[in-house]
């Protein structure tokens, strides 16, 4: 539809400077200048290592992605950009190039939520999301369980991890095992190899007094380097695929678990899965499993959509216009702890 | 020749319409606002009124000139990527100038002197000039005790320099504390006019990024 509005998204919240063009739930453009070939070496993201490669990437990646979209940027009907939350430095090289095109074109602004970014790419994929939405936001910096009766005004969390993110701890698990950084593709890649149900290892904040929607992941973490290190002390060989295997298991079982749970208690008909975690091959196959069984349907972008990109935060920007949300201003700022709950930053009236 | 002039590479936020002619040139307006945290709030609605109070629109404008730095990073990137966007966007050349180059230059100075700017961490970023356009030595980033051999009793400019009045002994009061915007212009006008080619928008940041290669692994259980 030709009335449908023409977004460019910017994304520059981590390692990712994403710019994605869309045209309501379509997607005309998706590129990606990543910086995590530098982290490697460090073991996780460095800020100042990615705020560079940002400013290096962001005008070249948005003229790449207009390109690619074959759209002028005088066409485009309004400029989203990540407002947080994210690495502060990183942010700021997104929002202050978002802001200068807005302003150079003459086109609103929306400055929005990565958390809710991460739920609407689904759009591009899957059409229109029901409302409401369950939604698992898993990556390397979240994991949170998240009602949205309104993706563009109105989001709920229910539960979010109270100490490493899942991804962290794939990252953790993967240095224990002498992978590399990032550890989620190195052991997704290991654990086909393995078996699954060779080690038990614990399900944190299981039991009936948890509560019932957070997250744990770092008792996971430590009895996995337990394990391995009584093994390697014994002078025993460490079956690596199997313990990458067994682990991959444990966080996918709390993760699906927990999220069914939160659809059936809020009698939610819909699961979503986002963020870079939701490209793990066991975590889709499994959440596909239990959902087909407890009668929910699943939504689960393709891997390219579920990591940081700037498709996403185009999609929601679209979202925005088409509910004729409120623009932000120029005075927009960068925002590294925005919570959930404020979908995006519209200027005070 | 109208010259959008900005710098946020310092605690300064500037930002000027600067038009330059066959018979000189003149600043049309200019904001000046100095706070280090909030330069990505501050610096577009800055340029939007910078062009409103001048009675221009940003397609009159024929270069974007910003601060290359030295300065701390965060804000730094915050005017370079607003130049290159605007410049993107529009279609306009954006050209560098060195922000310790254009404090330099608003000083008028006709003998020798240093520049120098806050880097954070006990340490200044640094230049010395023979006149107000002629940069003899740096940019650099140090500690001032140890260049206080090259530096005590020559005038001295700049914040960098009110802050460390032990080294840099010759420091004037009389001279700007803050780059501004009109400079910036003013200095890429000249050079322009002159078939000077300015270089592009790159920074300066004179410091490695501080990233720390983990040491090894450390075990969870004791041995
Ligand atoms: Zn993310």
């Amino acid at each position: 539809m030709a009335d449908e509005p023409l977004v460019l998204g910017i994304e520059t919240s981590c390692d990712e400077t994403g710019v994605g063009v869309v045209r309501g739930h379509t997607l005309l453009a998706d590129a990606v200048a990543s910086s995590v070939d530098d982290h490697a070496r460090f073991g996780g993201v460095v800020p100042e290592i990615a705020s560079r490669a940002h400013l290096e990437a962001m005008v070249p990646t948005i003229e790449r992605a207009l390109a690619h979209a074959g759209v002028a940027a005088t066409d485009l009907d309004a400029i989203a950009v990540t407002a947080g939350p994210g690495l502060a430095g990183a942010l700021l090289v997104g929002v202050s190039a978002a802001k200068a095109y807005a302003y150079a074109l003459g086109k609103p602004l929306y400055g929005v939520n990565h958390l809710a970014s991460h739920i609407c790419v689904d759009q591009l994929e899957h059409g229109p999301l029901p409302e409401p939405t369950m939604a698992l936001l898993v990556s390397g910096g979240h994991s949170s369980l998240l009602l949205a009766p309104d993706i563009t005004s109105d989001i709920r969390p229910l539960g979010a991890t109270i100490d490493d993110a899942a991804g962290e701890a794939f990252d953790k698990v993967a240095r224990v095992l002498g992978l590399g950084f990032p550890g989620g593709p190195a052991i997704d890649r290991l654990a086909r190899e393995g078996d699954a149900g060779a080690i038990r290892f614990p399900r944190g904040l299981t039991g009936p007094r948890d509560a019932p929607y957070d997250f744990s992941f770092s008792g996971l973490k430590t009895a996995v380097a337990r394990w391995v290190e009584t093994r390697r002390n014994a002078g025993d060989d460490v079956p690596v695929a199997d313990v990458a295997a067994s682990f991959q298991e444990a966080v996918t079982d709390v993760l699906t678990r927990k999220a069914i749970r939160a659809c059936r208690d809020e009698g939610v008909d819909h699961l979503m899965i986002g963020g870079g975690v939701a490209a793990n091959s066991r975590l889709r196959a499994m959440a596909e499993e239990r959902c087909a069984a407890a009668g929910l349907t699943l939504r689960v972008p393709r891997p390219g959509l579920c990591t940081d990109n700037g498709a996403m935060v185009a999609a929601l920007g679209a979202e925005m216009v088409t509910r004729g949300r409120a623009p932000s201003a120029l005075d927009l700022p960068a925002d590294s702890s925005l919570p959930v709950t404020r979908t995006h930053v519209a200027a005070a009236h | 020749m109208l010259l959008l002039a900005l710098d946020t590479a310092t605690p300064a936020v500037t930002v000027a319409l600067y038009e330059a002619g066959r018979d000189g040139g003149a600043a049309l307006a200019a904001s000046d606002e100095i706070d280090a945290r909030r330069h990505g709030e501050l610096l577009l609605p800055a340029v939007d009124r910078v062009l409103s109070d001048a009675g221009r629109g940003l397609g009159e404008v024929t270069g974007l000139v910003v601060g290359t730095g030295p300065g701390p990073y965060t804000g730094l990137r915050v005017g370079l990527v607003t130049a290159e966007a605007l410049g993107a966007a529009r279609s306009i050349p954006v050209h560098g100038v060195g922000t310790l180059d254009a404090l330099a230059y608003a000083t008028g100075l006709d003998e020798p002197f240093v520049v120098a700017t806050d880097a954070r961490r006990k340490e200044v970023y640094w230049a010395r000039y023979a006149d107000a356009r002629t940069r003899v030595a740096g940019p650099a980033v140090d500690r001032p005790a140890e260049i206080a051999g090259e530096v005590a009793g020559l005038p001295a400019a700049g914040a960098g320099a009110r802050l460390y009045p032990e080294a840099f002994t010759g420091v004037r009061e009389d001279l700007p504390a803050h780059v501004s915007a009109v400079a910036l212009g003013a200095l890429a006008a000249e050079r322009l006019s002159a078939g000077e080619p300015l270089p592009g928008a790159r920074p300066q940041y004179l410091r490695r990024p501080d990233a720390r290669v983990p040491t090894g692994y450390k075990a969870v259980t004791r041995t």
